[in-house]
């Protein structure tokens, strides 16, 4: 397995970082290039290092969880689509991971259901709610990525990562860019074999994705399910097309 | 030639005339081809022409591939907005149209951008301050765009003369703010910033600066690309925000939901904002480094015995007293600050780490450059920072004005024209600051 072997002091690491620290931009943390990826605030070369250290988190840490945003959560389009199931693909390989979506940005008034959702304006409640120490952003619109990492990294002790399909995010501990399907396909295949070196068996029936309370609740009490069994629906496709997002308007990457 | 000769269609003209075939008024716009910001920025051919400020940012709206210009008169920016209205007739611009006064310019703009299409506004002086609120809130809804500000008097009595002090408004509202020194800079700063303002990274609208009428009325030599050619069209599903809100239909009016909720997330999530828009200011580094050669220019600085930091009009009259100087056997450098948001801080760290003497020339009274030059290299340079001259109101600035300071900051003559109190850096005669302060 390859590790890194840097000996530079990490920057941005799992918090809780204080009351209000400075943004990783003010720490003097700059985005990769195309290629490379972030490792605790350190510019790293070779990306595959940063999603090998993403699937180490992911494995190890007490209910790690994935967060999918509106650009996976929505079929928008068939790249939408395919990114969602590339997705599913990596939660695939996490035993016992958490999805709790962020589906849209405003803020949750009254009160927000940690085991629901996910939100930009106070995403430290569903860390804490959930007790979730290791997570991964993918598919939210970048400001609003940064805003939940920022809050994250003061507030909680939870190793955060962004696969990000722009410039990545200095804010996460660990992060990479341009993730177009192939590259969140390879991801997948990464946590594989990370997982296959760490030892870490995937439960037989595929059932490794471990419901929240609520989910458990209106999926009739099951604690656990497939996510490679689950499909985008016809309603959620032309829901998206409905609203004007035509294939061409949010084609993206790839 | 006469009157008559050039007259084509006079209301004697006979009836049975052969009409000549209709011309379309968008056909040249319509040949435009689009390349990319590389290729325009750093590889197409440019030839110079004479033209003034405004006739410049109107040939940078003619290349930047715009949807929307919103004008609204005042002085000196309405003939430029008047020529972007040109373009709207040749099919250069998409949608153009007069708001009723500058707040609701700069809502529509919003609105524009937020809507995802390119968009244009300028104003000036009483204008800006006008249209500050709905400018000040570009960046927190991250909506990128190019204003133009040719800048001028803003206090009362009335005046419209040249007078930049509206940049210091300006400078912390979380946009990008470049300022350009003549012709050549406004043309090539709006174009640029463009691209970098959509920069997904960025997501910011730019400001682009100049001293009025020294700028816009004036003419100078402007190094353009062929006209034929275009920026692409903004990506806005590529933006760090979605376009209106895409996830909640029927659209809100405003993006983000109010987050005033009295209690600590509410703070929370402003200050994480606030911290996000300054992050993407400080992101936009390396466009501008890229796509306009750096946050600022050097010249002579290496063994100067003094150096010149100035930004616009400014650095125009420094470069003439440097030339002076030289004249009278002193070396001095300058340092044209190209980028106020972002400051170049750490360059101008590295290049005035050995300098002796700064003289900071400026366009308006409170010394809102002296004050971020003294701010940047404070600890890391033990220069004397004189703080002027500063001119106002209108006032030209003579170049001997400028040689003066440089002069009796070398020889520690005293100024007449500098306040005492806009003389900092670690050269400074304490007894003269203590004396000072005690006579305040």
């Amino acid at each position: 397995m390859a590790t890194t072997e840097d000996k530079r002091e990490r920057i941005i690491v799992p918090g809780p970082a204080g009351f209000h620290p400075p943004s990783a931009a003010q720490l003097g943390v700059s985005l990769p290039d195309p290629g490379e990826g972030l490792f605790y605030g350190l510019l790293e070369k070779n990306e595959d290092k940063v999603i090998e250290e993403m699937a180490r988190k992911m494995l190890t840490s007490p209910n790690a969880t994935l967060f999918p945003g509106p650009m996976v959560l929505w079929a928008w389009n068939e790249h939408a689509i395919e990114k969602a199931k590339a997705t599913l693909e990596i939660a695939a390989q996490i035993p016992n991971v958490m999805i709790i979506p962020m589906p849209d940005y405003r803020p949750k008034y009254p009160k927000i259901d940690p085991e629901e959702v996910i939100n930009p304006n106070h995403p430290n409640l569903t860390i804490w709610g959930n007790k979730i120490e290791a997570c991964i952003f993918i598919g939210v619109h970048c400001h609003y990525a940064n805003l939940t990492l920022k809050m994250i990294r003061a507030g909680t002790n939870c190793c955060t990562m962004a696969i990000c399909a722009e410039q990545g995010h200095e804010d996460a501990m660990l992060t990479i860019r341009d993730s177009d399907v192939l590259k969140l396909k390879k991801t997948a295949q990464i946590f594989k074999k990370v997982r296959e070196e760490m030892g870490i068996k995937l439960p037989e029936n595929g059932d490794n994705v471990r419901f929240t309370g609520t989910q458990s609740k209106v999926h009739g009490g099951k604690t656990h399910t497939n996510p490679l069994t689950f499909m985008p629906s016809v309603a959620g496709t032309g829901s998206a097309s409905a609203f004007g997002h035509s294939a061409e308007q949010m084609k993206r990457e790839g | 030639m006469s009157e008559a000769e050039v007259k084509t269609n006079t209301p004697s003209a006979p009836a049975a005339a052969v009409a000549a075939p209709k011309k379309d008024p968008h056909a040249e716009a319509k040949k435009q081809r689009v390349v990319t910001p590389e290729y325009m920025f750093l590889e197409a051919p440019r030839t110079k022409e004479f033209i003034t400020g405004s006739e410049a940012a109107k040939e940078a709206i003619r290349r930047s591939n715009v949807d929307l210009a919103i004008a609204y008169p005042i002085t000196p920016q309405s003939e430029t907005m008047q020529l972007v209205g040109v373009l709207y007739g040749e099919g250069y611009v998409k949608e153009y149209y007069r708001g009723e006064e500058e707040v609701g310019v700069m809502a529509a703009i919003a609105g524009g951008s937020r809507s995802g299409v390119r968009c244009y506004p300028a104003t000036a002086g009483p204008g800006t301050l006008r249209g500050l609120e709905g400018i000040a809130s570009w960046p927190g809804h991250r909506l990128p765009a190019v204003a133009m500000f040719t800048c001028r008097v803003v206090n009362a009595p009335l005046a419209i003369q040249p007078d930049n002090i509206e940049v210091s408004y300006l400078l912390n509202c979380g946009m990008i703010v470049f300022h350009a020194e003549n012709q050549q800079d406004m043309f090539d700063f709006t174009m640029a910033g463009f691209t970098i303002s959509e920069k997904n990274d960025v997501t910011l609208p730019v400001g682009v600066c100049c001293d009025g009428f020294f700028v816009t009325h004036a003419r100078g030599y402007v190094r353009m690309q062929d006209r034929g050619i275009k920026l692409p069209p903004r990506e806005a599903y590529r933006g760090a925000v979605p376009v209106l809100d895409a996830e909640n239909p029927p659209a809100r009016l405003s993006r983000d939901a109010p987050v005033q909720k009295s209690n600590f997330m509410a703070y929370n999530i402003h200050a994480v904002w606030q911290q996000e828009v300054w992050a993407a200011v400080e992101r936009s580094r390396k466009y501008i480094n890229q796509y306009m050669g750096g946050l600022l220019t050097a010249e002579n600085v290496d063994g100067a015995e003094a150096v010149i930091i100035a930004s616009g009009s400014a650095a125009a009259q420094s470069r003439e007293a440097v030339r002076i100087c030289a004249e009278k056997g002193i070396k001095v450098g300058l340092i044209k600050v190209r980028s106020l948001r972002p400051f170049p801080t750490k360059e101008l760290r590295e290049l005035c780490k050995n300098t002796k003497l700064i003289v900071v020339p400026e366009f308006n009274y409170v010394g809102w450059l002296a004050k971020e030059v003294a701010t940047a290299i404070y600890g890391y340079s033990n220069a004397k920072i004189i703080g002027g001259p500063r001119v106002y109101g209108g006032q030209s600035m003579p170049v001997e004005l400028i040689v003066d300071e440089v002069e009796s900051g070398l020889t520690g003559k005293k100024s007449t024209n500098v306040a005492m109190s806009s003389i900092m850096g670690g050269a400074v005669n304490q007894d003269e600051v203590s004396h000072f302060m005690r006579s305040i």
